[in-house]
């Protein structure tokens, strides 16, 4: 089996270890303790800022405007309203800035 | 097998309720799962890689973070470890569904534990609020309805993949920071949405400059969890959905 074979298939395992875990280990708890809670809970936005963050920095000028825009757009309008707006932003913005 | 001191339910009426009601939500996925599938290949993904990996990890947000670093050379564990992180939240899903699933046995919760995406979980704890017990049928056909549709779609976005040749003159190549950047906003009612979203996006920018990729990822996400933990819960509600 190839590499990438490999790592989609821990990443499966992976996957479904959390989706058990939380089952097998914190329901043996009565009570989830707030920290904990308050953790788990930053760690989807967290994660997820981490992969977006350096291109709004290093990406180049157009990539930055676009998520700026895309950003904007995301208070206003549902997922695939903002996605489509960031789509035609980074065509726009790459045709006049380059 | 089932549960003898209930009364059988109707197995076949609460598969196809089941099977339902992931109808709305899933309009709005199924344009990701083709994206996942186009990026995918032009990732390096063969097709046949990109529907396996629909089929097996079956997590949007993570897939997408997979193939994002698979893209850039990334060691592998550290991609394993990404999906990981990312998938983390079920933990609070399984738990709190898990509750609800006493009756079943361990093989069934084994099984409906596998297909817990974030809409399935939202709408089967939906279910279990309004009061209707929560049956191994209602949850497979709801799953199931998920999981064959995400692997269509992944297949179909697969194959419209390997038909674009250069994939930045149609800015398909920055269409992934932009479905980031909507989850993270996606977010944004969750209690210290802003002082996490901040810690992390500027450790993780530090990082990237002084410490290089990948290493953005681990850290950024290690201080905006931090910042999470040290700020606690400021009220006792417990936010599971995006």
């Amino acid at each position: 089996m190839t590499t990438t074979v490999w790592i989609i298939l821990a990443g499966a395992l992976a996957t479904y270890l959390t989706r058990i875990g939380g089952h097998l280990v914190l329901s043996r708890f009565p009570v989830i303790h707030p920290r904990v809670e308050a953790a788990l809970n930053a760690v989807p936005p967290a994660v997820l800022t981490t992969i977006v963050a350096p291109s709004l920095v290093y990406a180049g000028p157009a990539e930055t405007a676009t998520l700026v825009i895309a950003a904007i757009a995301a208070l206003y309008l549902p997922p695939l309203g903002m996605f489509a707006v960031g789509w035609a932003a980074i065509l726009a913005l790459r045709a006049i800035i380059g | 097998m089932a549960n003898p001191t209930h009364a059988v339910p109707d197995l076949r009426a609460e598969f196809w309720a089941g099977a339902r009601s992931p109808f709305a939500p899933m309009v709005a996925a199924a344009p990701f799962g083709a994206l996942f599938g186009a990026l995918a290949v032009d990732n390096g993904f063969s097709v046949g890689e990109a529907v396996l990996m629909s089929a097996t990890v079956f997590a949007g947000a993570s897939q997408m973070v997979g193939i994002e670093l698979f893209g850039q050379n990334v060691a592998p564990w550290l991609i394993v470890f990404s999906i990981f992180a990312v998938n983390f939240r079920h933990v609070l899903y399984s738990a709190v569904l898990g509750r609800r699933m006493g009756h079943m046995s361990t093989w069934q919760r084994s099984v409906a534990f596998f297909f817990l995406l974030d809409p399935h979980f939202a709408e089967s704890e939906r279910r279990a609020e309004s009061g209707k017990k929560l049956t191994f049928a209602w949850m497979i056909g709801g799953g199931l309805t998920w999981w064959i549709s995400w692997i269509i779609v992944t297949f179909i976005g697969a194959l419209f993949g390997r038909l674009v040749p250069n994939p930045e003159a149609l800015g398909i190549d920055f269409l992934l920071p932009v479905y980031f950047l909507s989850l993270v906003m996606a977010f944004r009612k969750r209690p210290n949405w802003v002082p996490v979203v901040l810690a992390s996006g500027l450790a993780s920018i530090a990082a990237y400059h002084f410490v290089g990729s990948p290493w953005h990822v681990s850290i950024g996400a290690i201080a905006g969890v931090l910042t999470g933990a040290a700020l606690g819960e400021p009220a006792k509600a417990r936010v599971l959905a995006p």
